[in-house]
């Protein structure tokens, strides 16, 4: 069968037959044709010719993942300028495995080919590969094993994949096993989300397998910090997850979605007022946070306990964001910001208010 | 650096992984009650931040819920 799938693919120094670690930086290079796990790719898929391989260190494009992979796709430009026939229906890049910086390659490259050229991609990594928390959303990226020993599945995946982008056919990561891009298709069941429901609950009483249809979201878990022998002598801040901020919203946080956090003064402040300070939180009745926001964040009462020396000190400043819609990417990146700023100022302990 | 979370929705926090837990009144008003007195919802708010900063000076080992 002739191959009708003309495929760029893109590797690390390592499985492009380069080098080790000391290869590290090397700059992209062009090879005509597959190399290494490319050669793989023509075994397995009929269809797809391996015209050329770009080569690039994995310190190389970690350094500098943007510029890495503008120069990737200008090469790949520059060698089909020179010979229109290599033009890529589908560029390949990896398998990265669960390797860090081979996959933040992968993931860089993929994006910048998508964008710049409009050529359909496809990658494959472990599930715990970090470059997935930056590039899981838009890239298809195939669900690979943690090593070199899942090569030849997260090939064919691949392959699998790649011919169905250039189809232009849907990818289901059930059925296509790829990464969930966090995508939702409408499509007509066959019985009502109740029924459903009761058949789920009846397989599950005869202990059969079930599978939920909304798979909750898992959350990372933190050791509980040792506490702190005697509040009386360690310094305590408030943070609120409430929207209580300066009256006028001075750092405009939004009512959902909150892309910052404030931090302001409480200097001089012995308890919060409805004329200093509101609630700028859109997911509940701010009424009363509003007539009285030590309702949210309870300052007059932790004044009253510093005079009364139940406290060591109270951090001047405080933090708040609005935690509506909030996505648990940005509020962890938000505690972990706010965490570095009060351990530098010598805070030990934090009372976080939720509404 | 240990934080004691004072919420309204137990569950959620919880689920999102805080370990020092402390119920707190209702949504729109965790810290506080606008039907008593003022007082009486001051040493509401008080009770609530005591029993927080007890909670940091607990010794836990896994998520513990300060009723």
């Amino acid at each position: 069968m002739a191959k009708t799938i003309r495929a760029i693919h893109c590797l690390n120094q390592f499985f492009g037959g380069l080098g080790g670690e000391e290869k590290g930086g090397l700059a992209p290079q062009w090879f005509e044709g597959p190399r290494g796990p490319g050669s793989l790719i023509q075994q397995l898929a009929a269809d797809i010719a391996v015209v050329g391989t770009v080569v690039v260190g994995d310190n190389y494009m970690a350094e500098h993942p943007d510029e890495g992979a503008a120069e990737i796709v200008a090469l790949i430009e520059t060698e089909i300028a020179k010979d229109p026939a290599l033009r890529p229906d589908l560029v390949m890049a990896g398998p990265a495995f669960a390797a860090g910086r081979y996959g933040m390659s992968c993931g860089a490259i993929c994006q910048a080919v998508l964008e710049k050229l409009g050529i359909s991609t496809v990658t494959a990594m472990h599930p715990d590969n970090p470059a997935l928390d930056i590039y899981r959303q838009t890239l298809t990226v195939v669900r690979a094993g943690a090593d070199v020993m899942g090569m030849r599945e997260a090939v064919a995946g691949m392959v699998r994949v790649g011919i169905k982008l250039v189809a232009g056919e849907a990818i289901v990561p059930e059925t296509d096993g790829t990464i969930p891009r966090g995508l939702r298709r409408n499509y007509f069941a066959d019985a009502t989300g109740a029924e459903r429901a009761v058949e789920m609950l009846m397989r599950k009483l005869r202990g059969e397998e079930i599978r939920t249809e909304y798979p909750m979201p898992v959350f990372s878990r933190v050791t509980p910090a040792p506490p702190v022998a005697d509040m009386a002598k360690a310094t305590l801040a408030l943070v609120t997850s409430g929207g209580i901020v300066p009256r006028g919203n001075p750092d405009r946080i939004e009512s959902a979605n909150a892309s910052k956090y404030g931090e302001y003064s409480l200097r001089g402040l012995d308890h919060l007022s409805a004329e200093s300070h509101q609630s700028v939180h859109g997911g509940y009745d701010t009424t009363y946070a509003n007539e009285d926001p030590n309702r949210v964040l309870p300052l007059d009462v932790v004044r009253d306990l510093e005079r009364e020396g139940r406290i060591g000190g109270l951090n001047e400043t405080y933090y708040a964001t609005v935690g509506n819609a909030t996505s648990v990417k940005r509020a962890e990146a938000y505690g972990r910001e706010i965490a570095a700023k009060l351990i530098n100022v010598g805070v030990q302990a934090v009372i976080l208010t939720s509404t | 650096m240990p934080t004691a979370h004072v919420c309204s929705i137990v569950p959620i926090s919880k689920t999102v992984g805080a370990n020092r837990i402390i119920p707190s009144v209702a949504i729109p008003h965790p810290l506080g009650d606008p039907d008593k007195s003022p007082d009486e919802e001051k040493a509401i708010r008080r009770r609530l931040v005591e029993k927080a900063l007890k909670a940091l000076e607990t010794e836990i080992s896994e998520q513990r819920v300060f009723d």
